[in-house]
């Protein structure tokens, strides 16, 4: 455990990538199995110990420290594991840590019950920075900056092997990763994963920003607004089929029409959507992303949901198809191949997301400008003579987004931000108008967002927040309702969470309106006005 | 029945001292100035009349160019101010000159601490308990998760951190007055005898220190050095300088800060901090709860800080406290 908490320290007070990767690819290789595997297994987010939870460390430290100095602490501090292993009571004995997989396999055998004797017990072995690191690895929360993509590129380089290799393997094993160190570390043959439904990283696109491409070379097609999923099934009649997002969980579950949808082994990249008015596609339309939402993020799903928001995959591209592999064939071939195999495919689970005509690119620029009124997100440019190639590889894919909405709102809420931003004000609410200001409106809050300003602009709305507060509610700040933001965000929808009826997607700051009055700021009519449902 | 302790008054611009009409470390010019030490946010120009230790009043000559009106009380001696009020210069262990003020009248005693630490320093002497009937203290790292570890673990890591990277440089950030002559006095008691590298900002208040017999060993300028010069030596900088464009001077320098914040990680990423150094010149929770037990007064009065933890301990143990919310005091690079 020492060794894995001097990683995490110094991976916190690490700033480059590189130096980051060389820290836990130096850790990999000094540390013995399977110690190196729950490690890479926790910096992955590939831990899960169901007994043990934020709100558990909260019950562990109300029995050890006043409630009150606990959350003055826990504010000040900004993260509830790293102010537990501050406030720890320092035991009698010196430290006597455990070792990470004698901590995991501790950790794995605790009962909601027990935890609350045994979890102290593997505290008091430890010091501070043991007991973050192990609070951290219990939680499952790492938060150090630290992605699993990150981690597994350091694998890579630790043992000189391909990232998209480990990539592909990772999804048919479990910590703590025994086979794919041997294979990449000690050069035993690949682990065997030819029989399990695994995960195939994606093509990703680069923004298309100031770029213009030739329609020569590149053929157009609608980014639609869902999530981007790969169906995968092998194993032939009695196989498996899964569905995985972007970031390769699995979502089958959540998604159970799926399980029989395919007639044959397969894996296909496409958009997740719902039935419905917007969007539409040859075989019809699909819904805004908005009604998508009812049904992510379940675990299990109920006929009725089933039945009101039934979902279908649009597809985008063939990756494998029975036993071939087409991934290094072009984009045309591929299509083609896509398209005759449309035939074969259950046409209440699956359309084909058709290709966008356009003679030359001022054309597409028209083209996408009408994408908001049908809620798609905007388009998609694809080399066509691109292989199909994980990650983001320049020039041979991009997306072309439409551009956002904009609104001023006025600053209503702030609140102390987490993790290096505790000292700061960096959660902002803002509302707008339900009438005429000038004739006794109110203002009703319409989003929350925390990005889209320099940090120079955050020390700036940070000390005008100080300076304009009417009221204070723990970490929370009422201002004077004085300082008009510039909001962007994707679109709007109807939503009974909020008072206003209005909830906004992906709202960020987009410039910060110090000159504007707040009266002149935008009226909930005018957002409602903008509402595809 | 009377206000008890009606005779000191805290308000916005400092601790008034009402029959004598004179101000403990007050943020803007007065008549009559007590001054508990020589920090920026406690001592500033423009008095009429200073009184403070010869250290402070040094410190302030140096740094404000004020010398009209000071006089001088050494430790342990006791001024007779108007209105039947006597002032008692005590050590506090902050930094060099630091001291708590003691004021008696009418049979009452009140303690102003200034800032204050309680763990040793070799460049200043120690916190003396003074008791007391009121006991106005600080509470900078008033929350029970700041422990300063012994300067001795701290100092280690520093040298295991240079020792570590010869080809580099261990530049370390640390307010100019105080922190930075005894993190160079310890790192002398750590037997490190190599020439020490200052930030030109830290010149003469190191000269200062030496002048007042603060034995700083062999320190050299960055301005004069090569880079070559600086490879595996101590280089010490005001903390504003850490991430400034000067320090591109510095062969590839591993980043460090002296400072009870760096007990809080996100407070070291919040400054590209690599090296955490937690050297406080201030009390740290333990040290802030065992001094008011030992002090004993009747009421704690909180200056500024992180008071509402402190006046919950307070309320948990059966003392009486409140807080001053007094303005300007600063405590972000203590």
């Amino acid at each position: 455990m020492e060794a894995f908490a001097a990683l995490i320290d110094a991976l916190v007070y690490t700033r480059s990538r590189n130096e980051k990767l060389q820290l836990i690819a130096d850790y990999l290789q000094a540390t013995p199995d399977p110690d190196r595997g729950w490690a890479l297994a926790a910096l992955t987010g590939g831990l899960d110990f169901p007994a043990v939870k934020a709100s558990t460390i909260r019950n562990l430290m109300h029995e050890r420290v006043d409630p009150v100095l606990w959350t003055l602490s826990r504010d000040f501090v900004g993260d509830t594991a790293e102010t537990a292993s501050l406030l720890w009571p320092a035991g009698e004995s010196p430290p006597d840590p455990p070792s990470v997989s004698e901590a995991v396999e501790a950790l794995t055998a605790m009962t909601r019950r027990s935890v609350l004797a045994e979890l102290p017990a593997l505290l008091d072995r430890l010091d501070a920075s043991g007991r973050f690191a192990l609070l951290k690895l219990a939680t499952g929360a790492m938060r150090i900056g630290i992605s699993a993509r990150l981690a597994k590129i350091a694998f890579a380089q630790a043992f000189d092997v391909g990232v998209e290799e480990v990539e592909e393997y990772w999804h048919g094993l479990a910590p703590p990763y025994r086979a794919l160190f041997a294979w990449a570390a000690e050069g035993a043959p690949p682990p065997d994963t030819g029989s399990l439904p695994l995960f195939r990283p994606f093509m990703l696109a680069h923004p298309l920003d100031d770029t213009i491409v030739d329609l020569e070379d590149y053929v157009a097609e609608w980014k639609w607004d869902g999530i981007r999923v790969q169906l995968v099934r092998v194993g032939g009649e009695q196989g498996e089929t899964r569905l995985y997002s972007r970031s390769g969980d699995d979502i089958s579950g959540t998604f159970p029409e799926f399980l029989d949808a395919l007639p044959m082994d397969a894996v296909l990249d496409g958009e997740l959507l719902v039935r419905g008015v917007h969007q539409g596609g040859e075989r019809g339309g699909a819904a805004s992303f908005n009604a998508l939402q009812q049904r992510l993020g379940r675990k299990t799903v109920s006929r009725a949901m089933l039945a009101e928001f039934p979902a279908f995959i649009r597809l985008y591209d063939v990756m494998i198809l029975e036993d071939d592999d087409l991934r290094d064939l072009p984009w045309t071939q591929r299509r083609a191949r896509l398209e005759a195999l449309m035939r074969r495919l259950p046409d209440d689970r699956f359309d084909l997301s058709p290709v966008v005509d356009a003679e030359h690119f001022d054309h597409l620029t028209e083209i996408r400008a009408g994408a908001r009124e049908d809620a798609i997100e905007g388009l998609m440019l694809k080399r066509k003579d691109s292989p199909y190639i994980a990650g983001r590889k320049t020039g041979l894919w991009y997306k072309w987004k439409r551009d956002p909405l904009l609104v001023d709102c006025v600053l209503m809420y702030a609140q102390r931000g987490s993790g290096k931003r505790s000292s700061f004000y960096s959660d902002y609410t803002f509302g707008c108008w339900d009438g005429d200001p000038d004739a006794g409106a109110d203002l009703l809050p319409v989003g929350k967002a925390y990005f889209g300003f320099t940090d120079e602009e955050l020390r700036k709305i940070d000390r005008y927040v100080r300076n304009h507060t009417v009221n204070r509610f723990g970490p929370v700040r009422e201002t004077d309702r004085s300082l008009v933001f510039e909001v962007a965000f994707d679109s709007v929808h109807a939503s009974k969470r909020h008072k206003s009826g209005l909830a906004m997607r992906f709202p960020r700051i987009h410039r910060i309106r110090w000159d504007k009055p707040a009266h002149e700021a935008d009226r909930i009519d005018a957002l409602r006005a903008l509402v595809r449902d | 029945m009377a206000q008890d302790f009606a005779w000191i008054r805290p308000e916005p611009r400092g601790i008034h001292v009402v029959p004598a009409d004179c101000w403990i470390d007050p943020s803007e010019p007065v008549g009559h100035a007590l001054v508990t030490h020589g920090h920026a946010d406690h001592a500033r120009g423009g008095h009429g009349r200073t009184v403070a230790t010869p250290e402070t009043l040094a410190i302030m000559k140096l740094r404000y160019a004020t010398s009209d009106g000071a006089l001088p009380v050494g430790y342990g001696e006791t001024i007779r101010l108007p209105g039947g009020v006597d002032a008692t210069f005590v050590p506090a262990g902050h930094v060099l000159g630091s001291a708590q003020i003691l004021l008696e009248h009418a049979g009452e005693r009140v303690v102003v601490t200034g800032d204050y630490k309680r763990c040793p320093d070799p460049t200043c002497p120690p916190f003396e308990v003074t008791p007391c009937d009121v006991f106005i203290t600080e509470a900078t790292f008033g929350l029970p998760v700041f422990c300063h570890p012994p300067i001795e673990v701290e100092i280690g890591k520093l040298l295991d951190r240079l020792a570590a990277h010869p080809e580099r440089c261990v530049l370390v950030g640390a307010y100019a007055l105080g922190k930075a002559q005894r993190v160079i006095a310890e790192l002398r008691r750590a037997g490190h005898s190599q020439p020490i590298y200052i930030h030109g900002a830290l010149e003469r208040m190191c000269r200062l220190y030496e002048d007042w017999g603060v034995d700083l060993g062999e320190l050299r300028l960055v301005s004069d050095a090569t880079k070559e010069d600086m490879r595996g030596h101590v280089v010490v900088c005001p903390p504003a300088a850490l991430n400034d464009r000067w320090s591109r001077r510095l062969p590839s320098p591993v980043t460090a800060m002296a400072s009870g914040w760096m007990r809080v990680r996100q407070r070291a990423r919040q400054r590209n901090v690599e090296l955490p150094l937690i050297i406080s010149d201030h009390a740290d929770w333990g040290e802030l709860t065992r001094t008011v037990e030992e002090v004993d007064p009747h009421e704690t009065w909180i200056t500024h800080g992180r008071e509402k933890a402190l006046l919950r301990w307070h309320q948990l143990h059966q003392r009486r406290a409140r807080a001053l919310a007094l303005v300007g005091y600063e405590d972000e690079d203590d």
